[in-house]
């Protein structure tokens, strides 16, 4: 028998089996035992498995993330590892990636390590950690990518804190293609969106907000896609939110530069007039478009212009949130409505359900090349089983991450996780239901 | 009255309640040119004036507003409420609310601080100036003092000259004289216009003198010199060149034209000394309605259910 550290024998009977990336969509069942996919196929039997009855359910590769603040260290208040993973597989995620902009930032070995360490210790799902692009997220200087990498960095990101320097980027990028890094661009001129605390639109006038062009976006994306093509370096620009970027990385790609990006559930949920009146839950950097470029990350969904939906999961404590708009802190949570959101994309007639799952597995994992994103027999046990019809209300005060700050709160979805599987252990079971 | 408990803005509120706020202010006016002028109306009512940004105009309208009515008033500004020492604008605003008035008047700098305090306390709030949003109840007496030189404002063409886009009494007074049925041009320097103007309801013009045309009312706006350092128009030199009103345009305007500033002016950059104090100025007109304006709101939202 196994050892008591080993993960269980675990036989997922009967569900529909759906991985894009291996064109697998067939009624099966799945053995996963030793932390790996055993076998695939019809009517498997094993004695000492515990059999997981999945019946009219969805059978996915773990849902990968490739965008999240854990927060931890230094933020713990607003969410820690251990809570930002419970959320992630709570939300059907057996993989997230964790951007640098901790406190202390994580540009150096030992963020990375300690990252990882707390992760193995209390985390429910397999955590990569991105780098800082420059020291202390800072602009100025870079940081140890080599050594970074090493730690088990899969990435280098310069998230939330945009690089306003092209010459220190193009080097970055130069020196990360060296190491086989991918670099996450949060693509921003800041110059631009200066004291913007919305999109500019007729919302943000109406309210007497500042404004924040979506040109300050795509001035942006269209610098660091070039400074992809010049570099050679493997680029995926993050949380794109309007028209302008979307054709932007469709025409990066038809040059056949390295590059790939993600959209967020809200910037395809959402529109500016959602602010509503001051609501400082719908607050976020980029923030909420117009309806055209709502149209336009729905259409570069479908096309695949954007590879995967990525929730830039944002946890805020009260204190950040409970103040007057121009001073709420960016950001939104998105660990444990995202599925659901992009499972209503198939409903709604965007995407057909292996887009959707592609965007959620085999689409974020070829953005950084990660392993996992797809169900092949020795592949790690990373599996997500979805309920495609439970119906349930977003309840800020039932989710797992520390903090509230949904948009999504009242919202009626259908489509949830009701199984997380990391490494051949479960992480998440839904009970409520 | 559809009008509610609060007074956040005029977006939303119906012509009809407009135009009953306008009547009640021109019926309490009267008590305004009394020897004694005041009245037991809000008798054992509590209204706290919290000017979170400083104003000395509106603070005292609001003052002698609630003082004429008979309410208890406190004041609080920035530097003598907590706020200076870190306390967030909702744990003040709950302290206030514990001591129990009727009627909290708030002047913030930033957009939306009323809602939000709308939001988390139970008191009737005023908007007296919000950030770069609104600022209703001189929209209010803006309106009134219109209606009182013109008997309507149903037809009216109004021509806002100057910073639009910063300006909360710009924003008000389109969402205001719209509801109302008259027309509004808005006049300035573009990098002084905001994004999306005529999603506001209104006309825009590059140009003051094509600006004027027509219009019964020239209402002019302060420009504050920080917009210089936030290098929105060149010089001051300029602007008043190119938008300043002078008595050049006075003779082209309309004939019954007034002109209106919410003040306080810059004289020689937005209005030529001549202008603001000629024949066509309704300025000081706009103050004294100030006060009958803010008593007919206090009167509407903590006073009418107590008769």
């Amino acid at each position: 028998m196994s050892e008591p550290n080993q993960p269980p024998r675990l036989l997922l009977k009967g569900g529909r089996v759906l991985c894009p990336a291996t064109g697998r969509d067939e009624t099966a069942d799945l053995l996963l035992a030793e932390g790996r996919v055993a076998a695939i196929g019809p009517d498997l039997t094993d004695p000492a498995a515990q059999v997981l009855a999945c019946a009219g359910k969805l059978v996915t590769p773990g849902l990968i993330d490739l965008h999240v603040h854990l927060r931890e260290p230094g933020q713990e208040y607003k969410e820690d590892i251990a809570s930002g993973t419970a959320a992630a597989a709570a939300g059907g995620f057996s993989a997230v990636c964790a951007m640098p902009n901790t406190s202390p930032v994580n540009d150096c070995r030992a963020v990375t390590e300690y990252i990882l360490g707390r992760a193995r210790e209390a985390g429910s799902c397999r955590v990569y950690p991105v780098g800082a692009i420059s020291k202390g997220l800072q602009g100025e200087l870079l940081s140890e990518m080599a050594e970074l990498k090493d730690a088990g960095c899969v990435a280098v990101s310069d998230d939330g804190r945009p690089m306003p320097d092209s010459r220190l980027l193009r080097r970055a990028m130069e020196y990360a293609a060296g190491f086989a890094l991918p670099v996450i661009c949060h693509s921003e001129d800041l110059r631009l969106s200066a004291g913007g605390v919305m999109h500019e639109g007729p919302t943000a006038t109406r309210l007497g907000l500042k404004g924040i062009p979506a040109q300050a976006e795509v001035i942006a994306v269209e610098r660091d896609l070039n400074l992809a093509g010049l570099t050679g370096a493997r680029v995926h620009i993050a949380h794109v939110s309007c028209a302008g970027s979307v054709e932007a990385v469709r025409r990066a790609k038809e040059r056949g530069w390295a590059v790939s990006c993600e959209t967020a559930p809200h910037y395809f949920s959402l529109v500016d007039a959602d602010v509503g009146n001051y609501d400082t839950h719908r607050k976020m950097n980029p923030p909420l478009r117009s309806p055209d470029d709502r149209r336009a990350v729905l259409a570069g969904l479908a096309e695949g212009v954007i590879d995967a939906v990525a929730t830039d999961h944002a946890p805020h404590s009260s204190l950040e949130k409970l103040v007057e708009f121009d001073i709420a802190a960016f950001g939104v949570t998105g660990l444990e409505t995202s599925l659901a959101l992009v499972l209503g994309l198939v409903r709604q007639g965007v995407l057909d359900l292996g887009q959707a799952i592609a965007r959620l597995t085999s689409g974020p994992a070829a953005c950084l090349g990660l392993p996992g994103g797809r169900l092949l027999v020795g592949g790690p046990a990373d599996v997500t089983v979805i309920d495609p019809n439970l119906a349930w209300s977003v309840d800020p005060e039932r989710m797992r991450s520390k903090s509230r700050n949904t948009p999504f709160a009242g919202w009626e979805l259908i489509g949830r996780a009701i199984l997380t599987i990391c490494g051949g252990r479960i992480t998440h079971r839904l009970t409520e239901a | 009255m559809s009008l509610g408990r609060h007074l956040l803005g005029l977006e939303g509120v119906a012509a009809e309640d407009i135009s009953l706020i306008l009547d009640t202010a021109s019926s309490l006016k009267e008590i305004n040119a009394r020897p004694i002028k005041k009245v037991p109306t809000l008798r054992g009512k509590t209204v706290v004036h919290f000017f979170v940004e400083p104003s000395t105009r509106t603070r005292t309208s609001f003052e002698l507003a609630s003082k004429r009515l008979s309410a208890d008033t406190v004041s609080l500004s920035a530097s003598t409420s907590s706020l200076t020492k870190g306390e967030t604008l909702i744990d003040t605003a709950k302290n206030l609310e514990a001591m129990g008035p009727d009627l909290i008047v708030i002047r913030h700098s930033m957009s939306g601080a009323p809602h939000l305090l709308a939001q988390h306390i139970e008191p009737s709030i005023i908007n007296a100036g919000d950030g770069t949003h609104e600022h209703p109840t001189q929209a209010l007496l803006d309106m009134l003092t219109m209606r009182d030189h013109f008997g309507r404002l149903e037809g009216l063409n109004v021509s806002i000259i100057g910073d639009i886009a910063h300006s909360r009494v710009a924003r008000s007074n389109l969402i205001g004289l719209n509801a109302m049925g008259a027309k509004v041009r808005v006049c300035g320097p573009r990098t002084l216009l905001p994004p999306f103007a005529a999603s506001l309801g209104a006309e825009v013009c590059d140009n003051l003198d094509q600006a004027i045309e027509d219009a019964d009312v020239i209402m002019m706006l302060r420009v504050q010199k920080e917009r210089l350092d936030d290098v929105l128009f060149p010089s001051l030199r300029e602007y008043a060149q190119r938008f300043g009103l002078g008595l050049r345009h006075m003779r082209k305007a309309k004939p019954g034209a007034i002109v209106m500033h919410p003040g306080p002016i810059n004289r020689g950059v937005e209005m030529n000394p001549e202008v603001a104090d000629g024949p066509w100025s309704v300025i000081l007109d706009q103050v004294a309605n100030g006060v009958a304006v803010r008593m007919a709101l206090l009167y509407l939202l903590i006073g009418a259910e107590a008769k």
